[in-house]
């Protein structure tokens, strides 16, 4: 019988071992993507890559400028196109959703959720860029729209969904009709986590390549107008790693830096606000 | 009914409407989708027909479209992705849960999310430059002297292929896998763990026997959601899987996905049954994601959602 037990013991400590190793596993390709970016990419940033336009192969030097000020742009569009649907349709699924109707906007958002963003390329080319004949930063921003309207919604609505119902029924009990009770009182008490939910949303459709291979495309140029080919930094990335040019390869990993820096600064700055207010409370 | 006194407020309905609107847009964007897909493979369904899907030679300029490679490599990737990524994400998930101290798992968790955070195209530059050199010069030369015997380690050693694919997709579902689990997971309640322990049980005799059981069908559910991701995943694959399209049994060997070939083509696709045979990849890739999603969801919540019984 004791036999038995400490042969238990052991099976359960080495399952446990076994989960210690799995989660480390699953850490390691995080640290040495990390440590590559960084010993790699930090010899490319200097003035010039934040300044400059790119220049053609064989010649050295030049920046990116060009396509981090692509990125802001598309999104910047994504935001404007993608936010105010996105916590509009939240608001209604929280406050007004008790039908078979939100069930429907619920499940397609999730289902949405779940498409390849290769996809959403091909349908925003469909849609956009083979009436307008011409791929445009436009086009670039509504399939980074498309990208983060189920998850901005979802969190909005999850995020109303904690605000207290005694706040609403204060509100309500003022005198205060319900459009504005949801405005200044409900949406207000959610907005901090919302946003957070809003900044994550950014940080993942800012290093989207896929949907901008034919919406925003490419350009070697400044951008001098919304309807015309955007550069972006994870396109920038792809077609200089893609390359056989040395040069060009040293500014692929420059950019995945800064890419990366943006991405983890948002992703950080989003934790830091969600704790803070989980501490204030 | 406004004589009784129940006063309709116009800004109320105003509002009420706005909302609803943007609500239905959700909904007719994702049928948008499909229908403007549909349309633009037509001219390739007319085309090519079944053949398109059992047919292996893809020459577009003899108009001749057969996508069996690209689904061939998509499965094969995604596969080796689940085979490698599920017994780490559900370690990850039960280390999470059950086993780390607690102030160990928020942080945990964090890193977790982040390697979801990571663009794709980052992790293909780092594919290509870090991952598949190494592949190259210790990975495959091991495997091909250890397990050589099996036609799935035969050939030469390139580094970039179907084993390099697998593994940057295995990377890149492991945060879905793991973070879908760890809900269902805490979804369990406690009433179940706790009398499991009390009976004497070791945690991985609870883990085993008592909770693993009445979870299962959420991790289903998360290895679903996985799949779909490392079905439709596109630009990290694209750069490592060697873009060729041949079918072959060695995972050494090049091979090409479903959304490789639309991102490497579609800009260059002339005439309409080229662009269609893209845009009937797509519709696949779509339909099959969408099909894989409403299954994943359907089990996940039936784990939130258990009998009223088990409840603690």
């Amino acid at each position: 019988m004791k036999e038995r037990y400490s042969q238990r013991k052991l099976v359960d400590a080495a399952v446990r071992g076994l989960c210690l190793l799995a989660t480390g596993a699953a850490l390691i390709p995080l640290g040495l993507v990390l440590y590559y970016v960084t010993s790699r990419g930090i010899g490319g940033l200097d003035w010039a890559f934040f300044t400059e336009l790119p220049k053609p192969v064989g010649e050295a030097g030049g920046g990116m400028a060009n396509a981090l000020l692509g990125t802001l742009e598309l999104v910047g569009l994504a935001c404007l196109f993608g936010i105010p649907p996105g916590v509009l349709a939240g608001v209604y699924l929280a406050e007004f959703g008790q039908h078979r109707f939100a069930k429907l906007v619920r499940f397609s958002a999730d289902v949405m959720s779940g498409v390849p963003s290769i996809t959403i390329g091909i349908f925003v080319y469909t849609l956009i860029v083979l009436r307008t004949k011409s791929f445009s930063a436009y086009a670039g921003g509504v399939a980074l729209a498309v990208l983060m309207l189920p998850t901005v919604t979802r969190t909005t609505e999850e995020l109303l969904r904690l605000v207290p119902e005694s706040l609403r029924e204060a509100a309500l009990g003022l005198g205060v009709p319900k459009w504005r009770a949801t405005l200044s009182v409900v949406l207000r008490t959610a907005a901090p986590g919302i946003a957070t939910g809003i900044m994550l949303a950014i940080a993942r459709v800012a290093g989207e390549t896929a949907p901008l291979l034919f919406t925003a495309f490419n350009n070697a140029f400044w951008p001098t107008g919304l309807a015309q080919p955007t550069a972006s930094l994870p396109v920038q990335i792809y077609t200089y790693a893609v390359s056989p040019y040395d040069d060009w390869h040293q500014k692929a990993w420059a950019a995945a830096l800064v890419l990366i820096g943006m991405v983890l600064i948002l992703n950080v700055a989003a934790r830091v606000l969600v704790r803070h207010r989980v501490r204030s409370r | 009914m406004a004589l009784l006194g129940a006063e309709v407020n116009a800004g109320d309905v105003l509002f009420r409407g706005v909302a609803a609107l943007f609500a239905i847009t959700i909904v007719l964007v994702l049928g948008a989708m499909a229908i403007q897909m549909w349309v633009a493979a037509r001219p390739s369904i007319a085309h090519s027909g079944w053949r398109f899907i059992v047919g292996r030679d893809w020459d577009p300029v003899r108009d001749s479209f057969g996508a069996l490679p690209f689904i061939y490599g998509t499965l094969v990737s995604s596969l080796l992705a689940l085979g490698i990524a599920v017994p780490i994400s559900l370690g990850v998930a039960v280390f999470l849960t059950e086993l780390a101290p607690p102030w160990l798992r928020s942080p945990v968790s964090f890193l977790v999310e982040l390697l979801a955070a990571v663009p794709s195209v980052i992790y293909g530059l780092w594919g290509i430059f870090a991952l598949a050199p190494f592949l190259r010069n210790h990975l495959e030369p091991f495997l091909g002297k250890t397990l050589g015997f099996l036609p799935l380690f035969q050939g030469p050693h390139q580094g970039f292929g179907m084993l390099a694919g697998g593994i940057i997709l295995a990377i890149m579902i492991t945060p879905t896998i793991s973070s879908v689990s760890r809900e269902v997971l805490r979804a369990v309640p406690d009433s179940l763990r706790e009398g499991a322990l009390a009976l004497g049980s070791t945690r991985w005799e609870a883990l085993r026997h008592t909770i693993l059981p009445y979870a299962r069908s959420g991790i289903v559910g998360a290895i679903i959601l996985g799949l779909g991701r490392a079905l439709g995943e596109t630009m990290a694959i694209t750069m490592v899987i060697g873009n060729r399209t041949d079918i072959s049994v060695s995972l050494f060997a090049p091979g090409y996905t479903m959304a490789s070939v639309i991102a490497n083509e579609f800009t260059e696709a002339t005439g309409d049954v080229y662009l269609g045979a893209l845009a009937e990849i797509g519709l696949l890739l779509f339909a099959v994601t969408l099909i894989l999603n409403v299954v994943a969801r359907l089990l996940v919540w039936r784990v939130g959602r258990a009998p009223e019984g088990a409840r603690g």
